[in-house]
């Protein structure tokens, strides 16, 4: 006999329509898995055999073929124990096999009988909803985000649920609500820093321009506490982006179950020892690095000049193009990645460097190498560049700052403004910015970047021009002539 | 004699000579050297060599007790340009934000003034008077230890690149040699022996700048030194040399008057009062911008607007995110 069910595999976030073939015959007893599956998915073979014994439903005797096709893609993952275990019941005529046709259906199977969730149910559903098929039987907890692709989403707890849903026997719970609004989570407010005027005012123009920020200082600024509060003034993703967000999130297992709709920008800070697969995406598996999952969101490099050079170089190509393109012999994928870089420096390898109470050991060879990790290239991309010297006491004991949700307010009408009609520059804007760029040695790009920061500026003000006061502010956050190589 | 081939003869055999040797290697290579062809290697590679007895030869240099052969020499200035009024700006390659600042302003204002300002190439204050110099759009002059085609250090090779586009690039050393610990005190006497005043900005003890220092004592040459913080090991040497007799340096004038020129009185700043009240704030002690935010209770926007406007009017200077006056 033979059965077959519907499921989807993953090349990146895009989903793939498979076949599940079972065939069952006489013969000695056995069980093969064919169609290129892996060795997760080669292992579904002893999950479907005790989970099947589980629901109380007989393994079929004689010998079992499975064949996931089409047969030159590559199938990862134990997302197909299910569709394998409905497919090798309808071969062997325990439940109908027309019903199973008319669904999709993915998880892994406990041994138990229980199932699992996987990750990318959402991208799953959505293959599901293209193929027009009625409904996807998937794990209990993956239910919410199935139903985001807008597919009947039936959540199964145990393969007899499933096996009962089938056979008609079993009406299906009711389609998951959709999920309460998230509650604003106690995010790391702006109002816990004291002090840094400059730093704060640049974090907001970042906020409200979508500017890359690098902030630069000894150790003990508070860089990194100001980085970390840069998603609490970005404002929550609409529909589309916040869907977009939650398939990548998904295909890296990171969704929660109960409220699977990423709504926050995401924020990812790796490790600054992460290699360029981690960083940008690929490994054997081909997902998603962090630089996708910070897509629409904050992506911090924490000690910037820590990271490898092949892993910051890699970061070129979606800070230009917002995507990465990772090729392997398994294939090429195109991960989304338009996120904000946001990053934190030392002046100098020892630290000392800007800090007025230190002094920095480092040799200028040292120095010389440290910065030379930076390539000009990348520091280009850094629209906003602040260095923060060591704040005095006093300062520490200012009175603490504005919170986040009254910077937020201004961030969000900033960006509808300049989403609206980005505010042209007038002509003494225009002579200051020439005056400046001969002054201050400002290069090709230096000269487009103080200009888009302007306008960020003039929007923050509400102004209808961009003035030469805004411009001035601009030139004031420019990358350092000591940055440079 | 031939200086050109003492010159050779020096970088070849790596030997420090002020008159020819006597013995049989030397005999050999004058046996062998071909003026010509040397001099036309030397244009090909768009070098020129000055020698000592030749009057293009700067007369200060030749009066140091031992005057290199003649000069390699690279740039599109004249020659001459190496016996006019020079000043030499030297200190630590590991300098701090002041003495940058200091070295670019000192730079600035005596190439502005009509010096020519002369120094090392290296990374920290070297660089940074070259730079002070080719702002104001003067003539300067770098001094190499190394061969004449070399750009040392490779970070510099853009500035050296600027240097010689407007002053010259000069050097004892025939194209091909390398750069050797033992041979920047070498370069170091004619830096000193070039110029009539040498100014050291910061300098740790035992820093090579001191033995540029030292050297124009010797020859009779002026020294000045720009005081430091006592506490400061980067301004122990220039404190040293104060000590020892060095003239204090507050200010290019100071420069000047040796050199009897005038110095201009420094125009009255036009500034807005935001940036008139920074630049007092700023002139009392460096300060970042939220320091100066704070004392002078504009925002943080205002106080970005006020900087940026003192430094296109060169009044002020930031480096690692502390803004320092100029000096004026």
């Amino acid at each position: 006999m033979l059965a077959r069910a519907v499921t989807h595999a993953l090349v990146g976030l895009e989903p793939r329509r498979v076949d599940v073939e079972a065939h069952v015959r006489d013969g000695l007893p056995g069980f093969a898995i064919v169609g290129l599956a892996d060795k997760a998915c080669q292992e579904a073979r002893e999950r479907v055999r005790s989970g099947i014994a589980a629901a109380e439903l007989s393994f079929p005797q004689g010998r079992i073929t499975v064949n996931l096709a089409p047969a030159e893609l590559r199938k990862e993952g134990s997302g197909f124990d299910l569709p394998i275990a409905l497919a090798v019941l309808a071969a062997s005529e325990q439940l109908p096999r027309a019903a199973l046709a008319r669904s999709a259906a993915v998880g892994e199977l406990a041994l138990d009988g229980r199932l699992r969730r996987v990750g990318g149910v959402l991208a799953v559903a959505e293959g599901a909803r293209r193929l027009g098929l009625e409904r996807l039987l998937c794990p209990a907890e993956s239910a919410r985000e199935a139903a985001l692709a807008g597919v009947a989403a039936i959540p199964v707890r145990h393969l007899a649920e499933a096996v009962a849903y089938l056979r008609g026997e079993l009406d299906p719970d009711p389609p998951p609500e959709p999920p309460a609004p998230a509650p604003e989570e106690a995010a790391a407010d702006l109002a816990e820093v004291r002090g840094q005027e400059r730093a704060r005012r640049a974090l907001e123009l970042a906020a409200a321009g979508g500017h890359n920020l690098l902030l630069a200082g000894p150790p003990g600024t508070g860089k990194t506490m100001l980085a970390r509060r840069l998603p609490g003034i970005l404002p929550p993703l609409d529909g589309e982006a916040a869907l977009e967000v939650t398939r990548i999130h998904s295909v890296a297992g990171l969704v929660d179950g109960e409220q699977p709709l990423v709504v926050r920008p995401p924020f990812r800070a790796p490790h600054h020892s992460a290699s360029t697969a981690a960083i940008v995406g690929g490994g054997p598996r081909l997902g998603p690095g962090e630089a996708s999952l910070a897509h629409r969101g904050v992506l911090l490099l924490d000690e910037l000049a820590e990271f490898q050079r092949p892993a910051l170089e890699a970061l070129r190509q979606p800070l230009e193009d917002g995507f990465v393109s990772v090729a392997r012999a398994a294939g090429r994928v195109v991960f989304p990645a338009r996120f904000q870089l946001i990053a934190t420096m030392n002046l100098c390898p020892c630290g000392g460097r800007g800090d007025p109470a230190a002094e920095c050991s480092c040799s200028p060879q040292r120095l010389a190498r440290y910065r030379d990790k930076l390539s000009r290239a990348l520091i280009d991309r850094f629209d906003l560049v602040v260095a923060l010297p060591r704040a005095r006491a006093d300062e520490l004991a200012a009175a603490p700052g504005e919170a986040s949700s009254l910077v937020r307010q201004r961030v969000v009408a900033a960006r509808q403004l300049l989403a609206e009609r980005a505010p042209p520059r007038d002509a003494a804007a225009d002579e200051l910015l020439r005056r400046a760029a001969d002054r201050l040695h400002l290069s090709g790009r230096g000269y487009a970047r103080v200009g888009r920061v302007a306008r960020t500026i003039a929007a923050l003000a509400g102004a209808d021009g961009v003035r030469p006061e805004h411009l001035a502010e601009a030139l004031a956050y420019r990358s350092p002539e000591e940055l440079g190589p | 004699m031939n200086e050109l081939a003492l010159a050779l003869f020096a970088s070849e055999t790596g030997t420090h000579l002020v008159r020819p040797p006597t013995g049989g290697r030397w005999r050999e290579f004058l046996r062998r050297f071909d003026e010509q062809r040397e001099l036309a290697r030397l244009a090909a590679g768009g070098f020129r060599f000055v020698g000592r007895g030749e009057p293009e030869f700067p007369a200060l240099l030749r009066s140091i007790h031992d005057p290199p052969p003649g000069l390699f020499v690279r740039g599109d200035a004249e020659p001459d340009l190496l016996a006019r009024s020079a000043v030499a700006i030297v200190g630590a390659r590991a300098c701090s934000g002041y003495g940058a600042s200091v070295a670019r302003s000192l730079g600035r204002d005596l190439a502005a003034a009509g010096l020519v300002v002369v120094s090392g190439l290296a990374r920290g204050i070297d660089g940074e008077a070259h730079r002070g110099a080719l702002e104001a759009g003067g003539p300067t002059v770098a001094v190499l230890g190394c061969g004449i085609d070399r750009d040392y250090p490779a970070a510099h090779a853009e500035l050296a690149r600027r240097v010689a586009a407007v002053g010259l690039v000069v050097s004892e050393y025939a194209p091909g040699v390398e750069p050797a610990p033992w041979r920047f005190p070498a370069r170091n006497r004619i830096v000193a022996g070039l110029c009539a005043a040498t100014v050291v900005v910061e300098a740790r003890e035992r820093s090579g700048a001191l033995i540029t220092a030292d050297l124009a004592l010797e020859e009779g040459r002026e020294v000045f030194a720009v005081p430091g913080e006592i506490t400061s090991s980067l301004s122990s040497g220039t404190n040293t040399l104060l000590k020892l007799g060095a003239s204090p340096l507050t200010g290019a004038p100071d420069v000047l008057s040796s050199f009897g020129i005038e110095p201009e009185p420094p125009a009255a700043a036009d500034v807005s009062p935001a940036a008139a009240s920074l630049l007092e704030l700023v002139r009392m002690s460096p300060a970042g911008a939220d320091a100066l935010a704070r004392q002078s209770g504009l925002d943080a926007g205002e106080v970005a607007r006020a900087l940026v406007e003192l430094e296109l009017g060169g009044l002020v200077v930031a480096a690692e995110g502390l803004y320092r006056p100029l000096a004026t």
